[in-house]
């Protein structure tokens, strides 16, 4: 009953194009399609941030991701992040001990990415918050939040914030994304057990 | 997933005519976050899939101040939380926005699927219900308009016929004087769906200090999102004193019908109906005065 559909799309500042079953997501396509491995499945239903890519520069779960939909978009993966050696963020990552099995890493990574477009100078709560869609069944978190903090600053000390990665090459057409709202109301939002 | 054909019109008139021509086993995508684990998982089934985040009336995002704020169905909670005016004019749609799953979920999940997945939970209906929220259903028969109370007729059931597309929210500007809040209850501090929720809007009448307009509404405490009428009805005429919140929240939990589930039993969930609607309508107040909780 589905045909399979032709989609034109640009990977990590490559333009791409693939065919496949409107039924695949994105991260299938990703991964079985087109051999970029580094994306990862953990529960494939939107939960763990595994598989997380920028869609248009902004991070969603590749596996909530219809691959036809991905038409005429621009998409930065894991693969996008290392220009000329390690990203700061993978080179923190790497000095923190921010990774034990790794499995989360790649999302990870993409997500701070993310941030750190966003926000070159996060709090802590900002990292938190935006790394909250990210889970690591190994680390404990607090040496993930240290290295991308650490990245961050590092960035911010060589100037290389906002420059330098593949990725961002496919963001600069990404206009008319606003940037988005990031810390969450704090003083009486939410309310926690007593 | 089972196989289902795509598309992505561009109008809402060709939507239209897929969602009639495939007789009701069409679904529609807009962020994806709620439909592809529903297909993944067999929860809902489709022939067709309808794309609609490629009509421009659907990703409209748009304020004046004499018809108020227009939401597109499509658009994602992290850009509607990103308006300015949002966050002036409609602070507890903020913070359901702000609320909603992770960043990557916000990023794609929008309002109209929000709703019309109608989950009892929904963080950003009983905010769209306090702000007096009306949605532009179009279909085979034209259009109509809807206030969003009305929208969810049970768990997963809209009042949206085969064939019908919800185009936009419709949001009145607020009177002077006029200040809101979302709060809900979750075990964790992130990724987490409410055990209960409620929203408030006041109006204040500023010679008397009383309330010229209140509305108060539940989540994840009855079938569907509801209005609190016997709290709402309870506080009119009123000077927002400790001792009229306390009742209100009372009241409140009048309009609650909870089940039991692994998320609270309904006792608890009573009981976090008028926890919730004494600190809600009491962080309405501080905005109103100007306090620390209009900044957040
Ligand atoms: S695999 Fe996509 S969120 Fe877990
Ligand atoms: S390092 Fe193993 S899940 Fe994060």
């Amino acid at each position: 009953m589905s045909t399979k559909v032709i989609v034109e799309t640009t990977i990590n500042g490559v333009p791409e194009t693939f065919v496949c079953e409107p039924r695949q997501t994105l991260l299938e396509v990703l991964r079985e399609e087109l051999g970029l491995t580094g994306t990862k499945e953990g529960c494939g239903n939107g939960n763990c941030g595994a598989c997380c890519v920028l869609l248009d520069g902004r991070p969603v779960n590749s596996c909530l991701v219809l691959a036809v939909e991905a038409q005429g978009r621009e998409i930065v993966t894991i693969e996008g992040l290392a220009a000329d050696g390690l990203h700061p963020l993978q080179q923190a990552f790497l000095e923190h001990g921010a990774l034990q099995c790794g499995a989360c890493t790649p999302g990870f990574l993409v997500s701070a990415k993310a941030l750190l477009d966003a926000h070159p100078r996060p709090t802590e709560q900002q990292a938190r918050r935006w790394l909250a869609g990210n889970l690591c069944r190994c680390t404990g978190y607090d040496k993930i939040i240290r290295a991308v903090l650490d990245a961050a600053e590092r960035m911010q000390a060589d100037g290389s914030a906002g420059e330098a990665a593949l990725a961002d090459k496919a963001e600069a057409g990404a206009t008319g994304n606003a940037p988005q709202s990031s810390s969450r109301p704090t003083a009486g939002e939410e309310v926690r057990p007593a | 997933m089972e196989a289902f054909a795509y598309a992505a019109p561009r109008t809402v008139a060709e939507a239209v005519e897929l969602l009639v021509g495939a007789n009701g086993s069409a679904r529609v995508l807009a962020g994806g976050t709620d439909l592809i684990p529903q297909l993944q998982e067999g929860r809902r089934r489709a022939s067709l899939v309808v794309d609609v985040k490629r009509i421009p009336d659907l990703c409209v995002l748009d304020w004046n101040p004499e018809e108020g704020l227009t939401i597109g169905a499509a658009v994602p909670c992290a850009q509607v939380a990103a308006f300015p005016r949002v966050q002036q004019h409609y602070p507890a749609l903020h913070t359901a926005c702000t609320l909603i799953g992770s960043v990557m979920v916000q990023n794609r999940a929008s309002l109209g699927g929000n709703l019309c997945n109608a989950a009892p939970s929904a963080d950003s209906v009983p905010p769209l219900i306090v702000h007096a929220a009306e949605a532009v259903i179009t279909g085979p028969g034209g259009t109509r308009r809807v206030p969003v109370e009305s929208v969810c007729t049970g768990p997963g059931q809209t009042c949206l016929a085969p064939g019908e597309l919800l185009v936009r929210l419709h949001l009145p500007v607020p009177p002077p004087h006029t200040a809101s809040a979302y709060l809900r209850f979750t075990p964790r501090n992130e990724m987490d769906i409410a055990v209960a929720g409620v929203a408030a809007a006041v109006t204040l009448d500023p010679a008397e200090g009383t309330c010229a307009h209140v509305r108060v509404a539940l989540g994840a405490v009855a079938p569907t999102p509801v209005r609190a009428i016997a709290a709402e009805e309870y506080l009119a005429g009123k000077p927002l004193t400790d001792e009229h919140l306390r009742r209100a929240a009372q009241l409140a939990v009048e309009a609650a019908k909870p089940i039991s589930d692994v998320r609270g039993s309904a006792e608890y969930r009573r009981h976090l109906v008028t926890v919730l609607t004494f600190r809600t309508l009491r962080a309405v107040r501080d905005r109103l005065a100007g306090g620390p909780a209009a900044r957040s």
